[in-house]
């Protein structure tokens, strides 16, 4: 009974869709005040049904329902009940759901915010939003419907995927949906002020916390996911340009890119089109993204082509939605008012050189990630296009951004004095040469190029701080002046700051990896093997069950040098359900750095294949990441976006906004 | 090996988490005893794709045709072939496919000269538009009607 109400709910949340994609704009089109404002009451109860139809696959798992032909492919009744839980996006149906639920969610969210927002706007930005989710409803109701019965039920299921049996399962997908789906309200921002043909600081700053917002939580996605196939898959790698990752990384690049030009919108009234455009595009490879990772296409033309319903759906979709805002772009684009003069030495005109860095590396991810499938297409010609590809373009191309990113952050609006921001930033960059030149000294016949990215992500962090401590120390005397000013301070700088300290932090980790060390032998019980700095012996090998595996447990004793850390385990798990083999790395924290022991295959003669690794400030990758997601929160809460905060009297452009 | 190169799609399909199993690779049996040539073995194999696997190179995977691969890799280094040699090797028994750095030839000159295009367009583009900008902005002359406005609006302001 639960699993139709479910099935209608999302079927009724079709036909609300359907109510809030067309009426506001029929209501705006006749001036009709009543049908226009039906957006955000339509917006909310499409929520509510998603939400109902999602709560009632989540009851089906957590009962174990086995007539849900869903529940059946991916759970089992011996699964602990956290991955009972998160089964439910654990596969494609189930996921999808999860994609509409944010949808319907950012549009309840517009409609509910308490922000003023003009009613035009309103109206076409929620009718925008109820298009894409008339598409993704139709999508998932049609092809992937989550509530189809199976019967007779069979007695139990299939299990889910072991990999996925995992805390990070828990948090991966929901966070990187948030900020994959997130980026729908800027598009849909974007439309309704391409179609009202209006655009202006207004818009600029109703669209900056969406921006943020899903920004935040997409750099946390990806990072949580880096660090879940870091630890899951056994091998030490955290990044590996996979077509998948990709996907994800396109719309950050975007998104990271946007969010810098609307600060130039909203500041200077300048950069309007290409805000527009870019705020399409970064929804466009969202869509892109959800294509690529949902048809298979990428595997291979032809896996593609052997089951193609949902593939060619999501094309057709990523066709009407990409095409038609671009079409509406090149007609409406004309008729949007170019504004805004500055100088090329400016905080805008670095923040221009900024999005012309980013959107070539996002470009770029793009060509390589698709030129295979194209070159397939049109000569039947295969290629690889795989890691070393893209670490020969993308980071010549993000070091010199990285390297004038410091001075951007210090030049001042409208007219900057580039040898001003160059001496605030002299000393930083001098700690920097230091660091990376005493690193040379110091790993002799080492790699050469890492200590410049230790220089650089030193440089990095350090500008960061200081240009923070230049606002609060310049001219205050005496510490409850600079308390003050450090109060004063917009939090947007604050955000700023420690938004580009954490992609220091981030370059430090990376460039770190250099150093990594990996050791491959086989031990018997009470050997050793020494991997950089650590040492692990084997104590034991011992047998275990988990609820639905069996684990052979592998006991070291962990050494740094001479100094004893303890014992960590590894293990190698065997599924029952699926009889499917896991590895479970162990992985010892130390200070920043990490030990990381995998299993290999046993030698029959009670010896087993082990691999250690030493990864120094590995654990710096993913700080950074959150250190950047935490500045982008804390620019979220300045207080011109405060999404709560009534401000319906104020007039526009009247109150003079603090500098950033 | 059919379950993980299954569990790897999925995976990849659901999540957007790299496509990869459980991972063993290289095996402790495979590495040279040459310290030096068994670097220059793992530095090949890093750039070799597994044909069976999603998007992994032959170092990174477990499959049996990757522990093939590197076992080839090694016995051409032994037999004295330089690296280009070994992965001519290979890519004449597997085609250009096998290479995760694509070669440069006409193909593929538009992949690895799209980066430099692009960043110089974005350049070229920014730099127009930026002499555009720099030109005094000529302002259109007022109209009469305009110049009365202007003028009853400063007359406006005087006490």
């Amino acid at each position: 009974m639960i699993v139709e109400i479910g099935h209608f709910a999302l079927a009724l949340a079709l036909g609300v869709a359907v109510v809030q994609a067309l009426v506001p704009l029929w209501g705006v089109a006749r001036h009709d005040r009543v049908l226009a404002g039906v957006g955000p009451a339509a917006a909310v109860t499409c929520f509510l049904l998603v939400a109902l139809a999602f709560a009632a696959l989540v009851v089906s798992y957590v009962r174990s329902d086995f007539s849900v032909e869903n529940v059946v492919a991916n759970s089992h009744s011996t699964q602990p009940l956290i991955y009972k839980f998160t089964s439910v996006w654990g596969n494609h149906e189930g996921s999808m759901l999860l994609w509409v639920l944010i949808l319907t969610l950012f549009g309840a969210m517009v409609a509910l915010s308490r922000r003023s927002l003009p009613a035009r706007l309103r109206a076409g930005t929620l009718a925008a939003q109820g298009m894409v989710t008339v598409a993704f409803l139709t999508f998932t109701l049609l092809t992937s419907n989550p509530f189809r019965r199976m019967l007779p039920a069979p007695a139990d299921g299939q299990d889910l995927n072991p990999i996925l049996q995992d805390l990070g399962l828990a948090i991966h997908p929901p966070l990187l949906y948030v900020g994959y789906v997130g980026f729908s309200i800027t598009y849909a921002f974007a439309v309704a002020a391409l179609i009202d043909g209006r655009i202006d600081a207004v818009w600029a700053r109703a669209v900056r916390p969406w921006t943020l917002l899903a920004w935040v939580f997409l750099t946390l996605g990806i990072a949580m996911g880096s660090y879940w196939a870091y630890y899951e898959l056994g091998w030490g790698g955290w990044w590996f340009w996979d077509p998948v990752e990709n996907a994800s990384l396109m719309p950050w690049l975007a998104g990271t890119a946007l969010i810098h030009s609307t600060v130039v919108m909203e500041k200077r009234d300048a950069l309007k089109v290409w805000t527009i455009l870019l705020a399409i595009l970064t929804f466009s490879l969202s869509l892109l993204g959800t294509f690529i990772v949902r048809s298979g296409v990428l595997t291979s033309v032809h896996s593609f082509a052997t089951d193609p319903a949902r593939g060619l759906f999501i094309l057709a979709i990523l066709i009407v939605f990409v095409g038609g805002s671009l079409a509406l772009f090149a007609w409406r684009a004309p008729l949007l008012r170019q504004g805004g003069l500055f100088a090329p030495v400016s905080r805008e005109g670095a923040l221009v050189v900024n999005n012309v860095f980013i959107a070539t590396a996002c470009a770029t991810v793009f060509v390589g990630t698709l030129y295979p499938l194209v070159l397939e297409m049109v000569t039947g010609d295969r290629i690889s296009v795989g890691p070393p590809f893209f670490n020969a373009t993308f980071v010549p191309l993000f070091v010199p951004l990285l390297l004038i990113l410091p001075l951007g952050q210090s030049l001042a609006w409208k007219r900057g004095d580039l040898l001003g921001a160059a001496q605030r930033n002299a000393v930083a960059f001098g700690i920097g040469i230091v660091v990376a030149l005493g690193t040379i000294a110091m790993t002799r016949g080492g790699p050469v190029v890492a200590p410049l990215g230790i220089g650089l992500g030193v440089f990095l962090v350090l500008a960061a701080i200081f240009d923070l401590g230049e606002r609060i120390f310049r001219r205050a005397s005496g510490w409850p002046a600079m308390l003050s000013r450090a109060k004063g301070l917009p939090r947007s700088a604050w955000g700023t700051a420690f938004a580009h300290a954490g992609v220091g932090l981030t370059v430090i980790g990376i460039a770190a990896q250099a150093w990594s060390t990996e050791a491959i032998g086989v031990v018997k019980p009470g050997e050793r093997i020494t991997s950089g700095r650590y040492t692990v012996v084997l104590e034991s090998m011992l047998p275990r069950s988990g609820p639905n595996f069996r684990a052979e447990v592998a006991r070291f004793h962990l050494f740094a040098g001479n100094r004893d850390l303890g014992i960590m385990e590894a293990a190698k798990r065997v599924y029952t359900a699926r009889s499917m083999p896991t590895t479970e790395a162990g992985i010892r924290t130390h200070g920043l750095s990490q030990a990381y022991v995998s299993l290999g295959e046993p030698q029959g003669d009670g010896s087993i294949a082990v691999r250690l690794y030493d990864k120094p400030l590995i654990l710096l990758i993913w700080i950074g990441s959150i250190v950047m997601s935490f500045g982008g929160a804390l620019a979220l809460t300045d207080r011109r976006f405060r999404l709560a905060a009534p401000k319906r009297a104020a007039p526009v452009g009247a109150a003079p906004q603090p500098a950033e | 090996m059919a379950a993980p190169a299954t569990s790897r799609i999925l995976l990849a399909l659901v999540l957007g988490l790299a496509a990869a199993g459980p991972a063993a690779a290289v095996q402790p049996g495979e590495i040279l005893p040459d310290a030096a040539m068994e670097r220059r073995a793992r530095a090949i194999s890093s750039e070799l794709r597994c044909l069976v696997c999603q998007n992994q190179s032959i170092d990174d995977s477990d499959a049996p045709l990757a522990k093939d691969l590197r076992v080839l890799v090694r016995e051409r280094l032994v037999a004295g072939d330089s690296d280009g040699a070994v992965r001519d090797f290979v890519v004449a028994r597997y085609g250009d496919f096998v290479l995760l750095r694509p070669p440069f030839d006409t193909r593929t000159v538009l992949l690895w000269a799209a980066p430099f295009l692009i960043l110089l367009a974005a350049l070229g583009f920014m730099w127009r538009r930026g002499r555009a900008m720099a030109a005094p902005a000529s302002a259109a002359p007022l109209t009469e009607d305009e110049r009365r406005r202007v003028e009853r609006l400063l007359d406006d302001g005087k006490p």
